[in-house]
């Protein structure tokens, strides 16, 4: 359909040159992207080497050789997760997704974000035993072998730390890239046993309501989770995205509690103690609760609500002039599916509805892109997610109102991009 | 009721009945599990439960815990837990308000042997679990006693640590599931 296209579909649909979302279908539109500041400078590398990209040397010569584990072009090296938190002591801390150098909805493995408590245990899989006790008829231990026969699932999940966006409570907003904002997500395809099959042949009793789930990390972190959510659709994960569960996302075998925050999907998981009460372990006390302006703190805050985000343009990025852009992001909510996600150019005064890329799927990331005809002047971009069960994302000075500015963990509010008549581009609260 | 709680409470459900691992009931499964004795059980079982249910036989009190507290946390946490390179421990012991929103100790833990549990598994990070349960009891002691949540002289063992009431016992709501 290119070359079709006629005036009225490059009318806008919302204020600020928002087009309509089925330009996209149609293929018909060339489109320009922001782009990070550090891919240019990938592209300058290259450079020096002045190759003729009509007749370049790599057409002429045998190529490097085959390798047993491929690693991203040497011209991507800068993609990589962002380390922050303590240095004392070193394994206490975070390293953040770069959301605003993927695409698609899958972040591979060795990008998934990581918060590590004590470091990144060296397991040998030999000597892992899974344990499940408690109120069951037949305590029982697993081998990680003895797992790897079972039937098993695959299911395309988020997972998000509960203290992800936190710096959205800051009074003033953060100048940083998008991924070193919020990117304590990620989005993986998990593999393992459904739970619910090893619970049963422990055989749960009735008077079971919780069940604590122990890792075999430093410091053994422990939470206490709702029997029944665990039944209905934990999984004991043994692969990531095809491969098994790499060591700093819990190798060999990882809790998978979909739409739940992070700290629930307790890695190098060694014991699932099934009893009639939570333990109120430090990490559910102390740690993801969020006191509000009441004194009141929320306690028991697992399921992850309704998020979005645009990665590009985004901070850090560039913009490239007037011209036609593809407005680019992610959204996911632990509730369910993504129904719809909505841009605005205007700060929020109108909107239009995105393309949300196939596949859509329940407590994963869904893709969304809206076209945009950017007129060199200043705009305030914002994405707005709205779940199946209706949950919209919240302003933030509605959720600021709501919550306070205390309570640390799960910050979901409308993030607001400004983008310059220059062409940058910077956070602010609008 | 405000806009945001009442969207959460009108599709509150702390389960959602449609996954598709629920009602996928053709599973059919291998057994495999190697059944584990009540000895066996007891080497790996370290909870510790709000209402003390699991605390190990021991003691301890505040001025053995502050000497330990002085060679093994107080590089990171302070030289009176008033936090460094880690955070704070000590508060002041009284509920966290708008004009008080402290999270340590004495302030926002809901329950004594949390203190325990976590300094025992997860304390110091370089030598987590090294800790006896005497040494965790004075640790204990110490801590609550610099919160001002017990007496210099209170001796913490299972049944006292168990009966310490903290000052922000009552603080929190339960939202995803309820108690
Ligand atoms: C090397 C530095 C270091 C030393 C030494 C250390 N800690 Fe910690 N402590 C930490 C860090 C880091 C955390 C946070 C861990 C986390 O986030 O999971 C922590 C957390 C804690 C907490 C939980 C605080 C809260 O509000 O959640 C307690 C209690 C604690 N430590 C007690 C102790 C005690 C008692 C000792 C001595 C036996 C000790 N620590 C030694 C670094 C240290």
């Amino acid at each position: 359909m290119a070359g079709k296209l006629t005036e009225d579909d490059l009318a806008p649909v919302a204020g600020g040159g928002l087009l309509h979302r089925r330009l996209f279908l149609q293929g018909g539109l060339v489109l320009a992207t922001a782009q990070t500041a550090t891919s240019l400078g990938a592209e300058e590398e290259a450079k020096p080497r002045a190759e003729d990209p009509t007749d370049p040397s790599w057409i002429h010569r045998t190529g490097l050789p085959f390798s047993g584990y491929g690693t991203p072009s040497k011209y991507e090296k800068y993609v990589a997760r962002n380390i922050g938190g303590n240095r004392t002591p070193a394994g206490d801390g975070v390293s953040w997704t770069p959301l605003e150098d993927l695409e698609g909805i899958v972040t591979p493995s060795g990008l998934h974000f990581e918060r590590h408590h004590d470091g990144v245990p060296d397991i040998d899989p030999a000597a892992h035993r899974l344990v499940i006790h408690g109120l069951v008829r037949q305590p029982l231990e697993f081998t990680v072998s003895d797992l790897l026969r079972y039937p098993m699932r695959s299911r395309f999940l988020f997972i998000e730390c509960g203290g992800n966006s936190n710096a959205g409570w800051h009074e003033e907003p953060i100048q940083r890239p998008v991924g070193d904002f919020h990117g304590l997500v990620s989005c993986s395809e998990w593999t393992g046993v459904p739970l619910s099959i090893l619970l049963d042949e422990a055989g749960v009793d009735a008077k079971a309501s919780w069940v604590i789930a122990e890792g075999a990390d430093a410091g053994l972190l422990n939470v206490s989770l709702p029997l029944a959510k665990l039944m209905d659709d934990a999984i004991v994960a043994l692969y990531q995205n095809g491969e098994r569960v790499r060591p700093e996302n819990g190798y060999p075998i990882r809790l998978i509690v979909p739409g739940w925050e992070g700290i629930t999907n307790v890695k190098w998981l060694r014991r699932l103690h099934v009893t009639d009460a939570p333990a109120m372990t430090r990490n559910e006390t102390a740690k993801y609760t969020e006191l509000q302006p009441s004194g009141k703190a929320r306690m028991f805050t697992f399921v992850m609500d309704a998020k979005s985000l645009i990665t590009s343009p985004s901070p850090g990025q560039k913009m490239h002039g007037a011209n036609i852009y593809e407005i680019r992001g992610i959204a996911w909510s632990g509730r369910g599916k993504i129904a719809k996600v909505e841009v605005s150019a205007d700060g929020g005064k109108s909107w239009a509805e995105a393309h949300l890329q196939e596949p859509v799927m329940a407590q994963c990331f869904t893709r969304f892109r809206s076209p945009w005809a950017w007129n060199g002047q200043s705009a305030l971009l914002k994405s707005r997610a709205t779940d199946e069960t209706g949950y919209v994302q919240p302003e933030r000075d509605v959720l600021v109102k709501e919550r306070g500015r205390e309570g640390y963990f799960h910050y979901n509010a409308i993030v607001c991009w400004a983008v310059d008549e220059d062409g940058t581009i910077s956070h602010v609260y609008a | 009721m405000s806009m945001l709680r009442r969207a959460a409470a009108a599709i509150f459900v702390p389960v959602v009945a449609t996954s598709a691992i629920a009602a996928d009931t053709d599973v059919k499964a291998p057994r495999l599990g190697t059944p584990l004795s009540t000895g066996e059980i007891a080497k790996w079982d370290r909870t510790i439960f709000a209402d003390g249910r699991g605390l190990p036989p021991g003691k301890g009190a505040a001025k053995d815990g502050r000497v330990i507290y002085e060679q093994k946390c107080a590089d990171c946490h302070g030289l009176r837990g008033e936090g460094g390179t880690a955070e704070e421990l000590v508060s002041e012991p009284k509920p966290p308000s708008g004009d008080y929103p402290s999270k340590a100790i004495g302030s926002y833990w809901p329950f004594a042997p949390t203190i325990f549990d976590f300094v025992r598994r997860s304390m110091p990070p370089a030598a987590a679990g090294t800790l006896t349960a005497n040494e965790t009891y004075a640790l204990t002691a110490y801590l609550l006693a610099a919160n001002g949540v017990i007496g210099e002289g209170d001796e913490m063992n299972a049944k006292t640590l168990a009966a310490v009431h903290m000052p922000n016992r009552d603080g929190f709501i339960w939202i995803d599931v309820k108690p």
